[in-house]
């Protein structure tokens, strides 16, 4: 097999000086019962081949590329600028371990600080990490800080939160002490403040939004802040990122911790990960953030210098007392949306939000016309928006995928009672033909 | 200079006007709708994003990454994180559009190749560890381990046993080990090692009970040794009750060799990155499966892949399952990396890693112990520990040693862990390394230990041909600046004080 080095007459010498025959002399403290299992394994396979049997498979995948897709829901098709996958693709970036001795990893660790500060300036909260496991992960471990950090018992969350991401939090907190209460949504799809302001009380340590929620809708939270804030409770937003170029921020509807999905922000989709998960939190809980934290500080000669701060917080120093036990995170997913946000710069991540506005806004109202289908061309949205067939969605979908659209994403598979409901997401990827097409074909279902 | 002596953030470069990427100016939308939002859901501040062409935005990320030590460029010998080569055609492979477009919500008869994927890993961890069945979705090591202190809770509550509130943990366990378990309100007990670096057994005794609900164990320990009580150690933890759990970081030394299946673990976790050749990116992502024992695959986080005679699809949610624990179905781009690795090293590729990493370890400590300590020295696995309480007098710590390994153009080996062993320094050479490396760094730290008797200062100040030279973490805690604006906001806090 490829990438070992020993040769026949370099075993012999390591042999020798390590003084035993065989590297059997060396595996005397395993029990003889358990050695040597027998394993079924195929045998290995050269580069050439390898390479054609990955191709293979790949060929038995029907991509986003080959069909025009409206798939969104919580995995987004975008452009990725070439110059990123450049940076990404650099191996000493790639085939490094976590940062802990600063001298050799200065890169890395000023990557991460750029952006942790890209990050808080996307999201007008004051400190992010060096990244979560995802937006489903980061959110469930927001619950977990605000349970801590209150002293509370319970996490209110809006139905109307992606639901992997509920699951993921109920996943977290089943079997602790501590509970998940959910709060619906308006036939609209946008949250339901009455259902939410009769559930919250002084058991709730933090309430869970998502804006744009689950159906693309921008929630509005107007007063939320102060109203949450008042009974002591945290409020944690999530937001698809790439939406805060023209939308409200968390911070400034006044969150407490901004956590979620950052794959928007330049990731391939990769058929749902490796993601990126953010968490940016205020001021005050910069204490409780979970996870890694580049710091700028000075070195023994004066001169600027990045390293791991504030470690007292995580697993490898405070053991069973640690806040979270993250180790690995996601560094160089967030290397990747770094590069893309400096990219884009601050004028470009305004205007790909706006296009994909635009993108979004035109593809809803040429639906609006449709016969079968309806749509609320009212509710302020972002990139995504929820489509109401009068045929049942099944045959929609498979009508649309003989046509070579993947036509969007089944609402009652999450929702059981949103019957023949689907999410269409159109980015700055779709071209006015693309769009048109995709009105054309559905107007024939 | 090779190396740019340039530190400043691509903030400081940022010139207003300049650009990294031209969008399309068209809109399709006639009127543009935006004005018709409410302004009190719009952003109210302006984005603080630095401004760049794409030329300055290239050369600032290229020369960040001349900062680093990688694998592709230096030895790192870092103990228990396994950083064996990166095999290129694991990159070429996850690159393929055909992976990376393809949308984690497609039907299942659109994504059948990628399904054969996670399928046929699934298979294969399966023989190499003897479990019986696995989760691809926890998103690394820790995550894994989560992972199985929730399958465990849900095992033992499934049995009605309440009582088992404790779960043991070796005191030469990785930290994450003790954090994950107390995330669930377990009682974490820390069993002693032995004098030969082993769980006491005698200890282990004394804590088990009808409370104990799990032992987490790494097997190879964090020494670089094999727990040899180890049948002893599964069954007596059994007899309680309580169930075994493996933390997969050391699996690389048991390839074709032992299966933890074999020695009695229920739950396993293995970190693709590791044994798997998939690469750290700096801190992430790993990817970190979990396996069981049949009895426990009721409990695993679905969506789980199922081959039935008309292809591969998601198994139906089993009403017993502790329910998902991250979005979609896992770091897949890590998985296709790993998979590829299993295909190209095949069932004779397992034994020869193994053999090769510990032939290697076994070599590196043999030549070492002539110069410095060996914390326990018996054949070990794929890593050893050496102790450098034997430099004291000098005032040299282990952490020092790393900073000078980095000036002989070494990564440091894994400083001061485990705990157990004063002073440790934790080398892993991995499978990959040519003996002629392994030579140049035994050569490194022997001239190393002749400074500390002639120059001792100079260890203690090294290293001394890096940009930087021992960054100052109190003060980063103390003071932290963890954003550009923590920099401007201090930076205007410093004038007003001047003013």
């Amino acid at each position: 097999m490829p990438y070992l080095s020993l040769t026949d007459e370099d075993k012999k010498t390591l042999l020798q000086k390590i003084g035993v025959n065989s590297v059997e002399d060396l595996l005397k403290d395993i029990p003889v019962s358990l050695r040597n299992p027998k394993v079924s394994l195929p045998a290995g396979l050269s580069e050439p081949e390898v390479q054609a049997l990955l191709t293979k498979l790949g060929q038995k995948n029907t991509t986003t590329k080959d069909f025009l897709s409206f798939l969104g829901a919580g995995s987004y098709e975008h452009f990725i600028p070439a110059a990123e996958l450049e940076i990404v693709g650099r191996q000493e970036f790639l085939t490094a371990y976590t940062p802990y001795q600063p001298e050799a990893s200065q890169g890395t660790l000023q990557a991460i600080y750029e952006y942790q500060s890209l990050m808080t300036e996307l999201t007008g909260l004051d400190v992010s990490n060096a990244s979560h496991y995802d937006g489903a992960t980061a959110l469930a471990e927001s619950a977990l800080v605000a349970l801590k950090h209150t002293n509370r018992s319970k996490i209110l969350v809006a139905r109307s939160v992606h639901p992997h991401y509920r699951e993921t939090i109920r996943t977290y907190l089943t079997g602790t002490p501590y509970m998940v209460e959910e709060f619906g949504f308006e036939v609209s799809g946008k949250l339901d403040k009455t259902d939410l302001l009769a559930k919250l009380n002084m058991d709730i340590a933090g309430v869970i939004f998502q804006s744009p929620n689950f159906f693309g809708i921008i929630e509005d939270l107007e007063g939320l802040s102060e109203t949450i804030h008042a009974n002591g409770s945290l409020m944690i937003l999530t937001a698809n990122p790439l939406s805060l170029g023209i939308f409200r921020t968390p911070g400034e509807w006044g969150a407490d911790i901004a956590a979620g999905e950052g794959q928007p922000l330049g990731l391939s989709m990769e058929f749902g990960g490796p993601f990126l998960g953010y968490f940016v939190v205020s001021q005050a809980l910069m204490r409780r953030i979970p996870g890694r934290l580049a710091g700028l500080t000075e070195d023994a000669d004066g001169k600027r210098a990045f390293c791991l701060t504030l470690q007292a917080r995580e697993q490898h120093i405070r053991r069973e007392r640690a806040g979270s036990n993250i180790c690995s995170n996601q560094a160089l997913c967030a290397l990747a949306a770094c590069a893309y946000m400096t990219l884009l710069g601050k004028k470009g991540i305004r205007e790909i939000a706006e296009i994909n506005f635009d993108r979004a806004q035109y593809l809803r109202s040429k639906i609006a016309k449709l016969k079968n289908f309806e749509v609320d061309v009212n509710l302020p949205i972002f990139n995504e928006f929820r489509v109401f067939s009068k045929k049942p969605f099944a045959d929609v979908e498979k009508k649309m995928k003989e046509q070579q659209i993947f036509a969007g994403v089944s609402l009652e598979t999450f929702y059981p009672e949103l019957k023949n409901q689907f999410l269409v997401c159109a980015t700055e990827t779709k071209s006015k033909e693309g769009l048109d097409r995709f009105v054309e074909v559905l107007a024939r279902c | 200079m090779l190396i740019s002596q340039d530190d400043r953030l691509s903030f400081e470069k940022s010139v207003p006007g300049r650009r990294g990427v031209i969008l399309p100016k068209e809109r399709f939308c006639e009127n543009d709708p935006f004005k018709n939002i409410p302004p009190h859901l719009k952003r109210q501040t302006t984005i603080g994003f630095p401004e760049l062409g794409e030329p300055e935005v290239i050369r600032h990320f290229i020369n960040l990454s001349r900062k680093n030590f990688s694998v592709d460029t230096h030895f790192y010998p870092l103990g228990s994180c396994t950083m064996k080569y990166n095999p290129k055609v694991n990159e070429w492979a996850a690159r393929q559009e055909k992976f990376t477009a393809l949308h984690p919500l497609q039907t299942e008869e659109t994504a059948q190749g990628i399904f054969e994927i996670l399928y046929e890993l699934e298979e294969g961890l399966k023989e190499i560890t003897g479990m019986d069945r696995f989760t691809l979705q926890p998103a690394a090591g820790a995550h894994g381990e989560l992972t199985g202190m929730m399958l465990v809770r849900a095992y033992h509550a499934s049995r009605s046993e309440t009582k088992r509130t404790k779960v043991l943990v070796p005191d030469s366990s990785h930290g994450t080990n003790p954090a994950s378990a107390a995330l669930f309100g377990y009682h974490v007990v820390e069993v002693k090692s032995d004098s030969r670096g082993r769980v006491d057994l005698e200890d282990l005794k004394r804590h088990l009970d009808e409370h104990v609900a799990c032992l987490m164990l790494t097997n190879p320990n964090t020494l670089g040794l094999f727990e040899k009580n180890i049948l002893e150690i599964t069954k007596l933890v059994h007899q309680y009750g309580g169930l075994l759990y493996y933390d997969g970081a050391n699996l690389n030394p048991l390839l074709g060799i032992a299966r933890p299946g074999d020695m009695g673990f229920d739950i396993i976790h293995v970190n693709l990155h590791k044994t798997f050749s998939t690469p750290h990116g700096g801190g992430g992502p790993g990817s970190g499966p979990v396996g069981v024992k049949s009895h426990l695959a009721a409990f695993l986080p679905g969506p789980l892949v199922e081959k039935t005679k008309n292809g591969f699809v998601w198994a139906k949610k089993n009403p017993q399952s502790v329910g998902r624990v991250k979005l979609f179905h896992g770091n897949v781009g890590v998985i296709i990396r790993a998979y590829t690795y299993l295909k190209t090293i095949g069932k004779e590729g397992l034994r020869q890693v193994s053999d090769a990493a510990i032939l290697n370890a076994n070599y590196m400590k043999e030549k070492l112990k002539e110069t410095f300590q060996v914390a326990i020295d018996e054949p070990c696995m794929h890593e050893f520990v050496l102790s450098i309480k034997t430099f004291d007098a000098q005032g040299i710590h282990a952490g020092d040693i790393g900073k000078r390994l980095l000036d002989y153009g070494f990564h440091a080996p894994t400083v001061h862990f485990p705990l157990v062993v004063p002073e440790a320094l934790m080398i892993e050479p991995t499978e990959t390394e040519a003996k002629e490396t392994l030579d140049r760094f035994i050569e490194a730290m022997e001239q190393i230990a002749k400074e500390i008797h002639e120059d001792p200062e100079k260890i203690k100040h090294a290293p001394h041909t890096l940009p930087v030279r021992r960054p100052n973490d109190v003060l980063a805690a103390r003071k932290p600046i963890l954003s550009y604006r923590d920099q401007l906001r201090e930076k205007y806090l410093l004038a007003e004080a001047a003013a």
